[in-house]
């Protein structure tokens, strides 16, 4: 069971640049861990912190980096995050939406997204929208002129809209919708259908027995 | 009806029951894990009570987080001295052991890089589909397979359903013809297309590289082409089956024998993509147009010709162009303009599963034979890419003519590429790379990649900067 995504109103929060790779978003000494959780503190770790980060690092004797737009006072408890094209680029770490989520973003708004990195989302309650990059640069003048700059995101509408009244409305597939609307437990709804996946594999079987039986 | 294009075929046999939301649930042959993104899906199968689907398609190897030192290596799991890495290459072990997946573990002849385990013991064959939780695993297509990574999530779903829930992608073909020019090799090939097409160029798609230099290049090296589709924004690669693609996996470990080898041959000369087949997005380029390649920025697409220089802040057409090539070269410490044999590198890596197989080695040893590595060099790192191609490049003498040359030859993982473990770059130091991210900080914090083919990287290694491997033939000393 995920966490679903219907409505959402919050802070958004800068990443100003485009090629965010999930190297940069959960650097790999962090990958160590056997757990799902706790990766939120070490989000976007080598911009935010000014020191090198390591696993077993005090986190409260860690000086952040006060250049680094996140840190700034206005942007803190952000849960939109806004950047630019390719978000998510690179290596396939769950790790990376684990930590994005863990840190308290509920969305994120790019002008395009790598794939691995956008199917890894909708598995854990993180939706990642689409805007093209027009719309993208002018929530950026926006976001950099209003302190305090909100937005409301409506997944049954697929759009989002602003306080002034302006709205952009985003393109998702029906099936990555669904995931998040209902928060489902894919495995489950996939178990329901042992007969059709037994069926397929005993007519694969028959076609190239090679494929089974092999490892073991 | 026009033909089909390899993906749709290898697609299309795999389509258990296409979903009312347009989503295709897909069944999945071969699944390959390896110790840093599957132990929450192990975990996750324990909460909710549930078993593998099926063992026999299920294979793991401990790569990504394993030391290379030998020393290290000897002392086994419960030597592991950095406690959070002994977990997780245990939790490899004893999730294995409690599921009764077939591991190689650590030290096991067969362990190695998982996506060079897989090909080199036929747990990939061509027809398959392959995913594992890495975003290389698209190295596999380079078998006329259809092989991409996937997140942890999807882990867990295909060891409890055998299947993936997913969505099919649109077809690319990136074709090069004529013949490669001496000393230009398959990861010139990948850069020089990633710098074509950009790394979001393939986004959506499954590439198929095609035409006289795939067809020409061994099976070895199409899996550094594809290892890198990545790197352009596909999680596929591809290259059709050919009497090579045959050669190669014949009387591999896992592969069929006798009879059924046969027939499953003969259906595997089937896996191409018909004439007149219909892609949604085509690239062509010549083989004359590449030269070695040598990336410069923090992101693959930033490649240049060795002979070339760093572009220039004017040549850049948008605001957000130049405000990355600013970045990059901040990051990098280099100026624009600057001419990249002029770069000096401070460390060189050789491995990874773009270029840790036996023909990157030989490739490499070629260049180093009788040489040394430059004093203004502090490491060169040679790490085979399984125990298996350790053994043969020992059998060849390989590891001698690094080791004579300075060299440090190390034990099978992902390494440097990666920089999970010790194996990792100062900040501020410049490293001739044959990985395949350049990424700020991928190399270690602060680390500065330079991508290059094998042969490139062994005489950056002897002459301590970037040169041109056509024209060397120098000494340090």
């Amino acid at each position: 069971m995920i966490e679903p995504f219907t409505r959402h109103r919050g802070l958004v929060g800068p990443m100003d640049r485009a090629n965010v790779d999930t190297d940069m978003i959960i650097p790999k000494q962090f990958l160590k861990s056997i757990k799902k959780t706790g990766f939120g503190l070490n989000l976007f770790d080598e911009l935010r912190y000014l020191e090198q980060g390591h696993q077993d690092l005090n986190l409260k004797e860690r000086e952040t980096n006060p250049d680094f737009p996140l840190n700034n006072e206005r942007y803190i408890g952000s849960t939109i995050l806004l950047t630019r094209e390719n978000f998510g680029c690179g290596s396939s770490r769950e790790h990376a939406p684990w930590a994005l989520k863990d840190y308290g973003f509920r969305a994120i708004i790019a002008s395009s997204f790598a794939d691995i990195f956008y199917n890894n989302c909708f598995k854990n309650g993180l939706l990642p929208i689409i805007l093209n990059r027009d719309v993208v640069d002018q929530l950026f003048k926006q976001l950099y002129s209003e302190v305090g700059f909100s937005i409301s995101i409506d997944l049954y509408l697929q759009k989002v809209f602003l306080d002034n009244g302006c709205y952009f409305t985003f393109q998702i597939d029906e099936f990555y919708k669904n995931c998040l609307l209902e928060g489902l437990d894919e495995i489950d709804v996939t178990l329901r259908n042992k007969e059709a996946i037994t069926r397929y594999e005993i007519e694969r079987r028959k076609l190239h027995p090679w494929i089974f039986g092999a490892i073991g | 009806m026009t033909g089909q294009t390899l993906y749709d075929k290898l697609w299309e046999s795999h389509v258990v029951f296409n979903r009312h939301d347009g989503s295709t649930l897909l069944y999945i042959d071969r699944h390959i894990l390896h110790e840093v993104t599957s132990p929450q899906a192990f975990e996750g199968l324990r909460l909710a009570g549930r078993r593998p689907w099926r063992l026999d398609t299920n294979i793991a190897t401990p790569d990504h987080n394993i030391s290379t030192d030998p020393g290290e290596r000897k002392a086994g799991v419960e030597g592991i001295p950095d406690e959070t890495s002994r977990i997780q290459v245990k939790a490899l072990d004893d999730n294995c052991n409690e599921f009764g997946i077939k591991e190689f573990k650590m030290n096991d002849m067969g362990q190695g890089i998982v996506h060079v385990m897989g090909p080199e013991l036929g747990v990939t064959m061509p027809g398959m589909t392959v995913v594992c939780g890495d975003s290389h695993t698209a190295t596999h297509g380079a078998l006329g397979c259809l092989a991409h990574g996937i997140g942890t999530s999807e882990v867990e779903h295909v060891l409890a359903s055998q299947c993936l829930v997913t969505k099919k992608m649109k077809n690319m073909r990136v074709t090069v013809n004529g013949k490669l020019g001496f000393g230009v090799t398959p990861k010139d090939v990948i850069l020089a297309i990633i710098g074509k097409i950009g790394t979001a160029g393939g986004t959506g798609h499954a590439i198929e590289f095609s035409g006289d230099v795939f067809a020409d290049m061994s099976v070895e090296g199409r899996m550094t082409v594809c290892n890198m589709a990545i790197e352009a924004g596909a999680r596929v690669g591809l290259v059709a089956v050919d009497e090579k693609t045959i050669d190669y996996v014949k009387g591999r470990r896992y592969v069929p024998k006798g009879k059924l080898f046969d027939t499953a041959s003969s259906y595997w000369r089937s896996l191409v993509s018909d004439e007149g087949a219909q892609f949604d997005k085509e690239v062509l380029m010549s083989a004359n147009e590449i030269a070695p390649q040598v990336s410069w920025g923090t992101s693959p697409e930033m490649v240049a010709e060795v002979s070339g220089r760093i572009p220039k802040m004017s040549s850049m057409t948008t605001p957000s162009e130049r405000e990355g090539l600013r970045h990059a070269l901040e990051y990098m410490g280099l100026e624009e303009g600057q001419k990249i044999t002029s770069i000096m590198v401070d460390r060189v890596f050789i491995g990874s599963c773009t270029n840790s197989r036996i023909e990157d080695l030989r490739a490499a040893a070629e260049v180093v034979k009788g040489r040394k590595r430059a004093e203004t060099v502090k490491q060169v790192l040679v790490v085979p890419g399984s125990q298996i191609v350790k053994s043969q490049a020992e059998t060849e003498g390989l590891h001698s003519v690094f080791v004579d040359a300075g060299m440090e030859w190390r034990e099978p993982g992902c390494s440097m590429c990666l920089a999970m473990n010790d194996d990792k770059l100062g900040a501020g130091e410049h490293c001739a790379s044959t990985s395949n991210r350049n990424f700020e900080g991928r190399q270690g914090s602060g680390g500065r990649t330079h991508l290059m083919s094998p042969a490139m990287a062994a005489a950056a290694a002897i002459t301590g900067r970037i040169v041109d491997v056509r024209t060397f033939s120098g000494n340090s000393r």
